[in-house]
């Protein structure tokens, strides 16, 4: 009689975490049309709203490009402390302080035509992000508090931080009573990059990160100590790296990330301070890594389908009528899928006779 | 020929590629003593797995007690009465002793740890029943398996290389008990390459190279020359004879190191004083879990210490990490292999870079693949690593051949100083032996080398002088030549005098 055995692959090869990541998309797929047909739509007409409508206009590819941005960038600075196995879960709280850091330039300058204003933004951003960070990464190397626990609560100090803000000290005062800022000018703005769409330059330092994370990745010193602390703290321990530094390095890099996509979001669409900044893309981003392999270029294509999950929500809402926590569902399917088929990633199942009497 | 207890016929198991056992034949009698010898990777483990129901084999038939059994599991294997001693261990390690032994031997904590104690008396097996495992040492670990399986009264008992980490008196004390256990009715299994040790204890012997039975002889009529044949199917190379130690001038030097423990059980240090002198062997001799761990981790770096306890050519090191004082040309080959001397998930070129990585493979942050995977090579060919070239996992070598690519990379440093922590444990006659011609022809090229083993015969073999470790403190260093094992032996069980006795 046949069975089916799993054994260890001999050799890793990149197509391997490829094929784990399509057969998880097919499963995720296969989930969505049931979860159409429950909702009593039918579940072709519902992928394609999806999958293939927000491809089939400009505005909609523009729409993907925009939620592909901060995505990219979360994703990349999460992997590589994920790599190194610290895990920072608050990207959301990162890339909140970093709005708020751009926010307040952009307030203070307002009216400025200045072509530093922009970029001053982007370093703030990216600082903020990073002394957010920061404060987990102080509290584990100091007194070893859980970097998973002081992130995810730190997510929460800095959603409270946005709501004093934009109802007090940074609120627009002529915005009656609206809990949100002035709306920037054009010099605290991305440029679009895609007439007729709200796609923004900002995708450009996601575009860049990814290539300087690939290099990273490839042939730092930094990434090879980060991923043997991850892999053997033991072998980390023995070589004399340091795992506090580490910790920094990893909690760093992720916040600053998180920070540049805070700015990109209030910098670009949103274009002011406001109490919905994020629709989770600090939570989003961390499927992404994994989703990605924690891979750089894994990463890219990752980051393009979950934004394209994003927008697909947005038009099965509108033209099939299911309810928005469907973009929810289906990123949360997309995840467990891929920790499900996680297992193929060191191991294949092969048929095999059974001849033993 | 008496009914045999377990009869294996036409075993074949094969992963992947790999042929673990081709065909083999393997009869055990009860009240005998059985000796399965061959090299790392010859299949004796997966011919012990497939008796304790670990592997299914993928042919063949095993009958016990003249019927044929389909072991599916280890339980079943224990349900038949057969009960393993494996090599590497399976204990839970945020256990304590008591509770590991509890999950496969009945009855409750307090009755076990008193069975415990009294089996651990009885055969000079010295365990805390309340200690946490993952604070014992290697040997320790090795001895709470045996004591498990001993309380399983068994009708068959397995041991995979059971000896490699007991003192001399520990060996003879547990061939003792396996002559009484045997003589009691139970079949024994002794896995082993030591061949003295087989043809002391065992009264037959089954030799196994690359997947196959090559022989069954009697064990006391060969001879280790015979018998390495055998096994290997070629002579080992002869060790060049031994020239006498020109010791030089003192290289590293510790003066009355002390260290509180690491964890609870473990000892603390107390007024360590060594010298290592550049082309001379210091052998540190001890019953694993006295402080040997921790007198590495201090020399090395890992643990620091106040500046002055280490001198370095008159220079204070020991408040100097790990990457300072390799350096100045410190290098150690740490006791664990996969997870600390190497990295599991990592290709042998980026372990390689572990420890060389100041030495030429980085440019500014950056490394030079290139570089690594050429360096990686050269580690490969000095010490004939066989693997799949520099990219192979370091996961995928066999025991022996990951210990000789950690041997051969910190030997290619250029150790000034170079500190062994078992540096032959489980790894094959062949692969030992290199590494030990290793370490003396780097001695005799005025590296100062120290050895922490509990193989007296290996550390007689190559040391030049030895000291003696027990709880946490050292004996004084002794000349190998104006001791013996005996004395050795007695030291190493606290009578740091009759080492002093003998040396007069």
């Amino acid at each position: 009689m046949p069975k089916l055995v799993l054994e260890p692959r001999e050799m890793n090869s990149i197509f391997v975490p490829m094929q784990v990541a399509a057969l998880a998309l097919i499963m995720t797929t296969l989930c969505g049309a049931v979860l159409f047909a429950i909702y009593g739509v039918n579940p072709l007409k519902g992928l394609r709203a999806v999958f293939i409508e927000p491809l089939q206009s400009t505005y909609g590819i523009g729409e993907v490009l925009l939620k592909m941005a901060p995505l990219l960038l979360i994703a990349q600075g999460l992997a590589i402390g994920f790599r190194a196995q610290v895990w920072n879960i608050g990207a959301e709280g990162q890339l909140i302080l970093g709005a708020i850091a751009a926010s307040v330039l952009a307030i203070q300058f307002d009216g400025t035509s200045s072509p530093l204003l922009l970029p001053a933004m982007v370093l703030a951003g990216m600082v903020a992000g990073m002394a957010w960070a920061g404060i987990a990464a102080f509290l584990r190397t100091q007194f070893n508090a859980n970097e998973i626990l002081v992130t995810f609560m730190l997510t929460s100090v800095a959603l409270q931080l946005l709501y004093y803000l934009v109802t007090g000290p940074l609120k627009d005062p002529m915005g009656f009573n609206f809990p949100q800022s002035i709306s920037f000018g054009s010099s605290a703005k991305f440029p679009l990059i895609i007439d007729g769409t709200r796609a923004n330059a900002s995708l450009y330092i996601g575009l860049v990160v990814t290539v300087i994370a690939a290099i990273f990745v490839r042939f730092s010193f930094a990434n090879y100590k980060l991923s043997v602390g991850g892999l053997a703290s033991g072998a980390a321990f023995y070589a004399g790296f340091s795992s506090k530094r580490a910790i920094w390095v990893a909690l760093l890099v992720s916040g600053g990330a998180a920070g540049l996509a805070g700015v990109g979001e209030v910098a670009g669409p949103l274009g002011q301070l406001q109490r919905n900044l994020s629709p989770g893309y600090g939570y989003a981003g961390i499927i992404v890594a994994v989703l990605g392999g924690l891979n750089p270029i894994g990463i890219l294509f990752a980051a393009a389908i979950m934004a394209l999950v994003y927008v697909g929500g947005d038009f099965a809402l509108l033209s099939v009528g299911v309810p928005d926590a469907v973009t929810d569902i289906l990123q949360g399917i997309l995840l467990i899928s891929y920790l499900a088929c996680s297992l193929l990633l060191t191991m294949r199942v092969r048929w095999t006779r059974e001849v033993v009497g | 020929m008496a009914e045999p207890l377990l009869n294996i016929l036409g075993v074949t198991k094969s992963y992947g590629r790999v042929v673990a056992n081709d065909d083999v034949d393997f009869r055990v009698e009860a009240s005998r003593i059985h000796a399965v010898l061959g090299e790392n990777g010859a299949g004796k483990s997966t011919l012990m797995k497939v008796i304790y129901g670990v592997t299914k084999p993928d042919s063949g038939t095993v009958e016990w007690e003249g019927r044929a059994v389909d072991i599916a599991s280890p339980a079943e294997a224990r349900r038949l009465g057969v009960g393993m001693v494996f090599q590497h261990f399976s204990l839970f390690e945020t256990l304590t002793v008591t509770e590991n032994i509890s999950l496969a031997v009945p009855g409750t904590k307090v009755e076990l740890a008193q069975r415990i104690k009294d089996a651990s008396a009885r055969f000079g097996l010295d365990v805390e029943p309340g200690a946490h495992v993952h604070t014992l040492t290697v040997g320790e670990r090795q001895r709470i398996e045996i004591l498990r399986c001993v309380l399983q009264k068994p009708k068959l008992i397995i041991l995979d290389e059971p000896t490699s980490v007991l003192p001399p008196q520990g060996i003879v004390k547990l061939f003792e008990t396996l002559k009484t256990l045997a003589s009691e009715g139970i079949a024994i299994v002794f896995i082993s390459h030591k061949l003295d040790e087989i043809r002391a204890l065992c009264d037959t012997a089954t030799i196994m190279r690359a997947g196959r039975v090559v022989g069954v002889v009697n064990p006391k009529e060969e001879s280790a020359k015979s018998l390495t044949r055998l096994m290997i199917g070629q002579e080992v190379a002869a060790m060049s004879p031994r020239s006498e130690a020109k010791a030089g001038a003192q290289v590293m030097q510790v003066t009355d190191m002390s260290l509180a423990p690491e964890s609870p059980y473990a000892p603390t240090l107390s007024n360590l004083n060594l010298t290592l002198r550049a082309g001379q062997i210091l052998g540190i001799a001890g019953v694993s879990g006295n402080g040997q761990g921790s007198l590495t981790r201090a020399l090395a770096g890992e643990v620091l210490t106040q500046g002055d306890t280490i001198l370095m050519n008159g220079a204070p090191i020991g408040a100097a990490g790990p990457e300072a004082r390799r350096r100045l040309g410190v290098h150690f080959i740490p006791e664990e292999r996969l997870g600390r001397g190497a990295v599991p998930g990592h290709s042998l070129a980026e372990n390689v870079g572990l420890t060389t990585f100041h030495s030429g493979i980085l440019s500014r942050g950056f490394l030079r693949l290139s570089k690594r995977r050429a360096r990686a090579e050269e580690v490969i060919r000095r010490m004939d690593v066989r693997c799949d070239g520099p990219e192979a996992a370091a996961t995928s070598l066999s025991g022996g051949n990951l210990q000789k690519f950690i041997v051969s990379r910190e030997m290619e440093l250029g150790p000034k100083v170079l500190i062994a922590e078992q540096p032959t444990w489980g790894v094959d006659v062949g692969a030992a032996a290199a590494i030990r011609q290793r370490l003396l022809d780097l001695r005799d090229q005025g590296v100062a080398i120290l050895i922490v083993s509990e193989e007296l015969e290996e550390l007689m073999e190559i040391c030049d002088r030895i000291q003696v470790m027990f709880r946490g403190q050292l004996s004084a260093s002794v000349a190998v030549g104006q001791t013996d094992i005996d004395h050795i032996g007695l030291a190493m069980a606290g009578a740091f005098d009759a080492l002093e006795a003998a040396d007069a």
